[in-house]
């Protein structure tokens, strides 16, 4: 019997994953997709807020505070990038500028330094704030990170100090045992002494299969555009509209990658795998972002998402094991700012789960994971260096980003490593820029296929069923047929 | 460091003619880069025909057309090096390469032919609505999966924009056993060849959908469906026309922009329509020495133009290299009512090799028993006439260069459309 059971890879089921690695325990973590953090995690504004605004006294308030002051070390342990950029909150009008004091208040209870800046002041920060812009509020210690980076750079340090990994398997029932559960999936079956339950949208499926029903978890969505990085710099700091009671809004920022990120809507939705954007909920995007900045080059968009928010009928995260179910701990209702949270979230899990098992440290746990080479980011002798070293350093596959063969081959071959041409993506970045893969992508297939010692027809762009090609042509059959026929 | 007398970046139809030309114009310190494994570019996965007619007087595959100026760069051994990105260029004319033999390297160049070509427009671009299922693949990708490498990347597929790659597609996977849909086109007429409307989509009886655009795309693994919708003068879907289609693929082929990345680290002028560097007569751009060339410049409808446009500024690589002054202060041309570009932006009428001036246009809309009127300065000096214009087809003009007689100033081309009766 395993010890624990982590069921999510997200950022949350992520931080948790690493921080029980650090303990000598058994534990499995399942993940129902064919990559980890493929939902939430991989859609949403990448803002690790300063936790200035969430309401004094609820875990959002707690656990944002936290977790935003762990942040900078865990990306360091990691490797991973944390920019810590600041925010700028933007009153346009009077009522606005009244709404910054109360925030202003807010933030001395949650203990986040703020300041608010004049109209001139804010302007000679950010030329491209609307020309409405009366006054803004600072906070310094927003950072923006790449939050599937982290959650990856976290299950490949978890791995390496004993974690197991399970794609593909997607629970279907969980079934009390005299000691622990047992986690049927679609595949197999495991049991544990504690099962962690942080499966984002869907943490209220999990919660009503062994516990009673006390929460309710409505997707969110949110969609955005993605502008090339010619125009990433347009602002320099997280842009947030004044909040209202629908969330923080659409805001403007930019990324650790140097695009330029303008989203979110705000609608809730019945469908949890309802990801798609649409004609009017872009057009709602363009219409707010343009009220805090102004000439953002919308030709520029080289890409448009939507990500669901996992937002629970009690509006505040839920932390702790379900009252009829010992030992099965709920990680639920991780709506924003649950990026931000996730690393206090994680110790607060432990704790939990230290009140049901021993831990004892693990002599041998490293807290370190190294980045993957980016070659881009090299200086000239480096570059010259690693070519030497590495020819496949030497090739570049995806020119918009400058990423070489080197750099997927490695993602492929870790921890946690990437097995489809997303999973690639996501991890080094070839396809994320403005042709979109167009050029690289038959180069990545080509790379899968021989890392992975399958056929070009079994590489998969994400899920199980997903593959590139659906058919050889004529040509390469027959050609199949003559090899097989000389006995090859 | 090595200096060589020119360095052409890209080894397609563009940058093969303009390194032909320089060699036979006397330049013979050459070196074309090129980023794949074989030198021709995008024409090694255009295995259709209707190419060459105006360049060779027969009609040749891609392949073949590529192949003639691949063999001419072999007999002349041109030296060439494959496998290797260009990283950054500088207005020095510094060149920062690399591939897996060399290493990285920074090269050199007296002068430097841009010769990249272009890309093209992607589902991120035009924030094509609803999920982002596999499948949802550019023309040109699904054409090297399927002629390069042998894959079909759907049996049942719909195509979205009528440029020429979307509809030589659409009869290729036809004929590769595939059941094209349809073709839709936001736009009221085709942005594609006439040629290929009639080869590629009439000929195998597949629809083609005017005035219509894909309004949302489902599926959660594989694409399974799409909802086509007609769409209003300003291009805003109607409601009360969705169909529905059932389909494993969506070819998108919604245009193409010239790849500039590398010419603006270089300082060049990119203008705003063409998304093409500034060039003059001889497709220099504003930095002396850079010249451009094929469809980095503009995007063509035919190769022949570009291995003539091509040659053009490899005669201008030479001229450059002896040492040759430009003594006018030059001519700008602009695109007056109803044309979309002009290509050169600049004429040096002193420059003009010849007895014409050579202007390339596009047109904004589809014009019939038009003229194209030619004005210096405000006063008109030619035209031409035309029974038919589009944005799809572009338009080649030769302008004699004695009526061009003034040192600097404006020349305007417009359309003007016969008055309807």
């Amino acid at each position: 019997m395993l010890d624990v059971i982590v069921i999510g890879t997200g950022i949350s089921g992520s931080f948790v994953a690493r921080e029980l690695a650090k303990f000598d325990l058994n534990v499995m973590v399942l993940e129902k997709n064919n990559d980890i953090s493929n939902e939430t995690t991989m859609a949403n504004s990448a803002i690790i807020h300063s936790g200035y605004d969430p309401v004094p006294g609820t875990n959002k308030a707690k656990y944002n505070v936290e977790g935003s002051r762990m942040y900078e070390q865990v990306c360091k342990e990691l490797e991973c990038e944390y920019k810590r950029v600041g925010s700028l909150t933007v009153a346009v009008d009077d009522e606005q500028v009244q709404t910054l004091y109360e925030l202003e208040k807010r933030s001395v209870i949650n203990d986040v330094p703020v300041s608010i800046l004049t109209r001139d002041e804010a302007l000679a920060m950010e030329p491209n704030l609307a020309d409405a812009t009366k006054a803004v509020l600072l906070a310094e210690s927003a950072a923006i990170i790449y939050p599937w980076e982290v959650a990856i750079a976290l299950m490949e340090n978890a791995m390496d100090n004993g974690v197991t990994l399970k794609l593909n398997q997607e629970v279907i029932g969980i079934k009390k045992l005299d000691s622990g559960y047992k986690v049927i999936t679609t595949n197999e079956s495991f049991e544990a002494k504690l099962v962690i339950n942080c499966a984002g949208v869907f943490a209220d499926k999990i919660h009503n299969m062994i516990a009673k029903k006390t929460f309710e978890i409505t997707p969110r969505r949110g969609q955005y555009f993605v502008l090339d990085t010619t125009v990433g710099n347009l602002v320099n700091h997280v842009i947030f509209p004044c909040p209202s009671t629908k969330g923080k809004g659409v805001l403007v920022t930019p990324t650790t990658h140097g695009n330029l990120l303008v989203g979110p809507t705000s609608e809730v939705i019945a469908d949890k795998n309802g990801i798609q954007t649409t004609m009017d909920g872009l057009q709602y995007v363009r219409e707010h972002a343009n009220t805090i900045v102004k000439n953002i080059p919308y030709h520029k968009v080289i890409r448009s998402f939507a990500g669901l928010r996992p937002s629970s009928d009690l509006h505040d995260f839920i932390i702790e094991e379900a009252k009829d179910a010992k030992g099965f701990i709920d990680v639920a209702g991780i709506e924003s700012p649950g990026l931000a949270s996730a690393p206090a979230i994680a110790k607060e899990v432990i704790r939990l789960v230290k009140s049901r098992i021993e831990l004892v440290n693990k002599v041998k746990f490293n807290p370190n994971r190294k980045a993957y080479t980016t070659f881009a980011h090299l200086n000239l002798e480096e570059k010259k260096e690693i070519i030497k070293k590495d020819k496949m350093y030497g090739q570049i596959i995806c020119r918009c980003e400058t990423v070489t063969e080197g750099e997927i081959v490695d993602c492929i071959r870790r921890n946690a490593g990437a097995t489809t041409i997303k999973g690639v993506k996501k991890r080094v970045r070839p396809g994320m820029g403005r042709c979109q893969g167009g050029f690289c992508e038959p180069l990545v297939v080509e790379i899968l296929a021989r890392e992975l010692g399958i056929d070009p027809m079994e590489v998969k762009y994400d899920s199980v069923g997903s593959n590139i090609f659906v058919e050889e042509t004529k040509f390469n059959q027959e050609q199949i047929k003559e090899l097989k026929a000389k006995g090859e | 460091m090595r200096e060589y007398d020119t360095i052409i970046i890209g080894g397609g139809p563009a940058g093969l003619a303009a390194a032909v030309e320089i060699y036979n114009e006397g330049v013979t310190d050459i070196l074309i880069l090129e980023r794949d494994i074989q030198l021709g570019g995008i024409l090694q996965q255009c295995i259709h025909n209707g190419f060459g007619l105006h360049e060779f007087k027969e009609e040749l595959t891609g392949p073949e057309y590529a192949q003639r100026f691949i063999d001419k760069v072999e007999e002349l051994k041109i030296p060439y090096k494959i496998n290797t990105m260009v990283l950054d260029i500088t207005k020095e004319k510094e060149i920062h390469i690399m591939n897996s033999e060399d290493g990285y390297q920074i090269l050199k160049a007296k002068t430097i032919v841009l010769a990249m070509g272009c890309r093209e427009r992607t589902a991120g671009a035009i924030s094509l609505p609803g999920t982002r299922p596999v499948g949802i693949i550019t023309a040109g990708t699904a054409q090297y999966y399927l002629n390069m490498k042998g894959y079909l990347v759907g049996k049942k597929v719909f195509i979205l924009g009528s440029g020429d790659i979307g509809l030589i597609m659409a009869r290729r996977m036809t004929l590769e056993g595939a059941t094209v849909l349809g073709v839709a086109e936001i736009l009221p007429y085709s942005g594609g060849l006439t040629r290929n409307i009639v080869q590629c989509l009439h000929d195998f009886d597949i629809p083609l959908y005017l005035s219509h655009t894909v309004a949302k795309v489902k599926g959660k693994d594989r694409v399974e469906g799409l909802t086509l919708m007609e769409v209003d003068e300003n291009r805003k879907p109607i409601k009360g026309t969705e169909q529905e289609f059932e389909v494993d693929a969506l070819l998108l082929s919604v245009g193409l922009i010239p790849d500039n990345e590398l010419s603006e680290s270089a300082d060049i002028d990119i203008h705003r329509r063409t998304n093409g560097p500034i060039v003059n007569e001889k497709m220099e751009t504003n930095v002396e020495g850079i010249f451009a060339c094929g469809n980095v410049l503009h995007v063509h409808d035919l190769v022949d133009f570009v291995s003539a446009e091509s040659r053009r500024a490899g005669r201008g690589v030479v001229r450059y290299l002896n040492g040759e002054k430009t003594l006018s202060k030059g001519v700008e041309t602009v695109n007056g009512q109803g044309v979309s570009y002009v290509v050169p932006q600049k004429l040096h009428v002193d420059q003009i090799e010849g007895k014409f001036a050579e202007v390339f246009l596009r047109t904004t809309d589809v014009y019939h028993d038009a003229k194209i009127v030619i004005k210096l300065d405000g006063k008109e000096i030619k035209t031409f006439k035309r029974p038919h214009l589009a944005p799809a087809e572009m338009e080649h003009l030769k302008i004699n260069k004695e009526l061009i007689d003034i040192d600097y100033g404006q020349l305007s081309v417009e359309v003007v459309e016969k008055e309807a009766n």
